[in-house]
């Protein structure tokens, strides 16, 4: 096996996002074993490790809602030769940006004073926290961003599409019916 | 007399009074819109038809048709100004297709998959905008309005109702109803009227319809935009609208 | 929704109002203008009431009142002063004195004072940039703005004391005219052109404008004649003669002067164009920051008509009938576009329409309408008097007679000049007293930007069209900072009607601010090419065509204007990340590293 030719090296992240993307990813299913022999994981959810090193592809869902959002996305930035962002949070803001237009101490107040579940009437301000941006931001407005492949979730067969045009060097092309906002 | 005009060296008829927009619908050649219904008077806002004819850039569902005039329409070059266009209408507004009952009848969302949209390119303005629910029938959601007028064109000149107009200027422009409250329940508005059936996006939606059909099956996951155009110009009698209704 | 201040007596007086307008539909904007003079602002019950008596729908009448910004949907105050914010009031130190004014009155800029007495705000050009910086207060100029004097107004305004009241030397208007040629220097007999075209006839003189090869002076130089003749072989009931002093265009102040000192010679143009084209009524529409000359343009118009020049059976003509109203503006740039003023004299939010069909054939109530600059009309009156060939004598053969430009920026004497022309933009420097002139903006933000190394180009149709705004800028001064001033002023007028247009001139001012803030790369750039590209050919009208000139012509000739302003990072986000944390930061009033994003 001396002449295998080197995987590319593909790192994910999930931002302000829910993971679904991430989700997505696993479904398509049998095919992650074709998968794993062009690619290998750096940093991702599924290998568990915590910083991004030097990578070809970044995979980067959810937008920028917060510091630490920032700094992950700046690392990808950094070490990707390659950023790809994923999903409609990475490329709108998306759901998360419904907070855009409330008020940041609205929000505070409604989560940790309101809220009748909510212990010691509080607001934290614990340095480990990530302190968050007055509005949710799409990773392009963030970082120079290479592509894009919006849904919400992209269905697998798109990111199954959109990873091995990528990965054997194509642009990646989603037609009409994969390419979707919703 | 029966005069043409070419449009991408296409030979299209055109009858007196026909702008470029209509006698490429009615000859069954597609130039993209959104603030156009072939219902209403022209209105000529949106700029997604802009063609060249004669070498200079012209609005065609506003411009008349005149004799051999040569139109060029679906060129490269004219369909990445487009979708520029349709990337300024999603950052101007807050589209979040995931969570908008239109997604997938929505012709913004349509024109973006037409003209291969990725992402919005451009800065988003998050503008604060109103919404709406004071009409017992009917939502308004004044963040997905796109200033197309066709609400206001639809209550003027169908309803004969005036509910809806444009006030402020420049971005601030936005939609106003006909009350001093300004709330739409306050307004002779009834979901019955023409005005509550043609916008193109999620602005007004009808109440308790929004997932009578679910995600996956609606208008734009079985056909595309200029599919869906081209049959609205046939439609003597239209169904309806894109509202999921 | 807002809450509707108490007006007990709203009813009647509007009532009265729109009895006194005729009830007539198309001088809604008329009536809110006299609704905002009475309240200092436009209230909701107001609207509604307008609404039942034109009648109109009342949307509608939201929409007009919306539209205008010197029209104010909410209380603005007693006292409402808006900052001229032309780039020259900008070099003359207009930011300092809106500060100053707002901490003695413990104002926030664009906000109602709590008592409801004062806001302060700016505003586009109001064409006093010979004696800037400049303001209006309630609607009236103010002039050579200086510490003492914002001190003064202040304090008028916590005494309360009536505008009305205040020292007339504020208020004082120069006409500043420095230089004349065929127009100023020859004195005007009032009715001498109008016998010119009652004795000769109109194709006389309808030979004698094509002679004369006049152009119109609004900077587009559409052949006069031609335009007339055209209105006057569209059959129709009635014809319109509009004379358009909606002078927006920033640095422009000529037809001020020129109503101030040459009125009967430009209601005389109108009157003749009228006999020309059996015309009956003619608008001269008046920008609202000239409204401070309507008093005296309606005693002109008094008089005239006394005189037998306005009115019925003009000078004794059986048949000839002509009058004129005036019609104002109440701030909006786009009414400037002859079909934008024509929808505003209608009554309607100033749109422009969809051409074709063009005014000549369908303008005003869908009448053939001859839309004109001031000038224009006033070189119409002197070809009448004068003839053709004493016109064309002057300036070149693509561009004849004279043009009036207005003068002011960096250089001695601002103000009036009139010049054959031809004339080049060195000459006009010189006379003026220009010091180190590095670049000159011709015909405002709409027209171009002319550097110094094109100092020996001319004011011509062929080279140099303008309106007459004329702005210098000396060696040293930030060419940027100009460039950004006139984004703003166009996403500002921006009427918001086409895509394009509305979005782009944001997108445009946010990318020349970034810019400015230090924040811009070479990507940036492209963006405005991009966006320049989009704006000049999807627009729907002259502003959306003209809004990247500015800044288009800046990129290509003062790279140095921006260059060491830029970052050699390939990429920048447009907001600052750090700023955007401040308000978690106050929140929870943290401030430790990790609260902060380089």
């Amino acid at each position: 096996m001396a002449d295998e030719k080197r995987k590319i090296r593909i790192a994910t992240c999930s931002l302000a996002g829910c993971f679904g993307c991430h989700t997505s990813m696993l479904d398509i299913d049998e095919r992650l074993f074709d998968l794993l022999e062009m690619v290998e994981f750096d940093r991702t959810p599924f290998t568990d490790i915590k910083h991004c090193g030097p990578c070809d592809i970044g995979i980067v869902e959810g937008g920028v809602s917060n510091a630490e959002n920032a700094h992950v996305l700046k690392e990808f930035r950094e070490n990707c030769k390659v950023l790809v962002a994923i999903g409609s949070c990475a490329i709108t803001g998306n759901v998360p940006a419904l907070r855009n237009n409330i008020d940041l101490w609205d929000c505070f107040q409604e989560v940790y004073l309101y809220d009748p579940g909510t212990e010691g009437k509080q607001i934290p301000n614990d340095p480990e926290l990530p302190l968050p941006f007055d509005k949710v931001y799409p990773i392009y407005e963030v970082v120079k961003v290479d592509y894009f492949l919006h849904g919400c979730p992209p269905p697998a067969n798109a990111i199954w599409k959109f990873l091995t045009d990528l990965i054997q060097g194509r642009q990646p092309e989603t037609g009409h019916e994969l390419l979707r906002y919703d | 007399m029966i005069s043409t005009i070419t449009i991408d060296g296409k030979t299209v008829p055109f009858t007196e009074e026909q702008t470029i927009m209509d006698a490429a619908l009615a000859a069954g050649v597609y130039i993209p819109h959104l603030c156009h219904n072939p219902e209403f008077k022209p209105h000529g806002s949106c700029k997604l038809c802009v063609v060249e004819a004669n070498g200079r850039n012209v609005t065609s569902c506003t411009m008349p048709a005149s004799p051999g005039m040569v139109v060029v329409n679906d060129t490269p070059e004219l369909n990445e100004d487009r979708k520029a266009l349709v990337q300024m209408l999603f950052v101007e507004g807050n589209h979040i297709c995931p969570a908008c009952e239109a997604t997938g009848n929505c012709q913004l969302q349509a024109a973006g998959y037409y003209l291969h949209m990725q992402s919005p390119h451009f800065m988003h303005f998050y503008p604060p905008r109103r919404v709406d629910a004071s009409h017992p029938d009917i939502f308004l959601d004044l963040n997905r309005c796109i200033l197309c007028e066709l609400c206001v064109r639809a209550s003027r000149d169908i309803d004969k109702k005036s509910v809806f107009g444009i006030s402020s200027r420049g971005i601030d422009s936005h939609l106003v109803v006909n009350s001093e409250s300004g709330r739409l329940g306050d307004t002779s508005m009834a979901v019955t009227d023409k005005a509550a059936h043609v916008c193109p996006t999620g602005a007004i939606l009808i109440k308790r319809k929004g997932y009578t059909v679910p995600m996956g099956k609606r208008l734009f996951d079985q056909k595309t935009l200029p599919e869906f155009h081209l049959e609205q110009q046939k439609r003597v009698e239209p169904e309806d609208g894109p509202d999921g209704g | 929704m807002m809450q509707s201040p108490d007006l007990p007596d709203i009813e009647q007086r509007i009532a009265l109002l729109c009895e006194r307008h005729g009830c007539e539909p198309r001088r809604l904007l008329q009536i809110l203008i006299d609704v905002q003079e009475i309240y200092t602002f436009i209230p909701p019950q107001a609207l509604t009431a307008i609404a039942r008596h034109l009648p109109l729908p009342r949307v509608s009448v939201e929409g007009v009142a919306g539209f205008y910004s010197f029209l104010s949907l909410e209380p603005a105050g007693q006292y409402r002063i808006l900052f001229s914010d032309n780039v020259t009031d900008r070099m003359l130190g207009n930011e300092e004195l809106m500060r100053q004014f707002c901490n003695k009155l413990w104002l926030e800029p664009g906000k109602v004072s709590e008592d409801e007495l004062v806001s302060a705000d700016f505003t586009s050009c109001t064409g006093m940039c010979d004696q800037g910086p400049a303001a209006l207060i309630n609607g009236w100029p103010v002039t050579r703005l200086n510490r003492e004097r914002i001190d003064l107004i202040a304090d008028l305004i916590l005494a309360k004391s009536p505008v009305a009241s205040w020292p007339p030397t504020l208020f004082e208007v120069n006409d500043n005219i420095r230089r004349t040629d065929r127009l100023l220097d020859e004195s005007f007999e009032p009715g001498s052109a109008i016998k010119a075209a009652v004795t000769r006839g109109a194709e006389a003189i309808f030979t004698e404008l094509k002679l004369s090869r006049l152009r119109g002076r609004g900077g587009a130089g559409y052949k006069t004649a031609e335009k007339w003749i055209t209105c006057r072989n569209s059959p129709a009931p009635a014809r319109y003669i509009v004379c358009n002093a909606d002078e927006g265009e920033p640095g422009t102040f000529k037809d001020r002067v020129l109503l101030n000192r040459l009125a009967d010679t430009v209601f005389e143009g109108m009157t003749v164009g009228a006999r020309l084209l059996s015309s009956a009524k003619g608008f001269l529409y008046l920008r609202g920051e000239y409204r401070y000359l309507l008093e005296k343009l309606e005693e002109i118009l008094a008089r005239r008509r006394e005189a037998g020049l306005l009115g019925s059976n003009i000078l004794g003509e059986p048949g000839f009938d002509f009058d004129i109203e005036i019609h104002l503006g109440a701030g909006a740039y786009i009414c400037g576009e002859e079909s934008g003023m024509i929808e505003s004299l209608e009554g309607r939010r100033g749109k422009p329409r969809n051409r074709p069909p063009y005014p000549a054939q369908h303008g005003y109530l869908d009448q053939p309408t001859v839309v004109n600059n001031v000038e224009t009309f006033a070189c119409a009156a002197m070809i009448a008097v004068h003839g053709g060939k004493w016109f064309g004598e002057t300036g070149t053969w693509e561009s004849s007679g004279s043009k009036i430009l207005s003068i002011s920026g960096d250089c001695h004497w601002p103000g009036i000049y009139e010049y054959p022309f031809g004339v080049s933009v060195q000459k006009i420097l010189e006379d003026c007293g220009a010091q180190e002139p590095y670049a000159v903006q011709v015909g405002g933000p709409s027209g171009i930007l002319v550097s110094w190394q094109e100092f020996e180009r001319s004011i011509s149709f062929e080279d140099l069209p303008t309106a007459g705004a004329f702005t210098i800028f000396q060696r040293g001064r930030d060419i940027l900072e100009a460039v950004r001033n006139y984004a703003h002023f166009f996403a500002h007028e921006s009427c918001g009607f086409c895509t394009p247009c509305r979005v782009g001139t944001q997108l445009q001012k946010k990318i020349v601010d970034k810019i400015a803030n230090g924040h811009g790369t070479a990507s940036d750039l492209e963006e405005l090419k991009h966006l320049g590209h989009l704006m000049r050919t999807l627009s729907h009208c002259g502003l959306g065509h003209a809004a990247p000139n500015p800044v288009l012509d800046m990129l290509q000739k003062f790279p140095g204007a921006y260059e060491q302003k830029l970052t050699s990072l390939s990429f920048e986000p447009a907001f600052d990340l750090d700023a955007a944390l401040a308000t978690a930061r106050r929140i929870t009033g943290r401030d430790d590293p990790s609260a902060h994003l380089p």
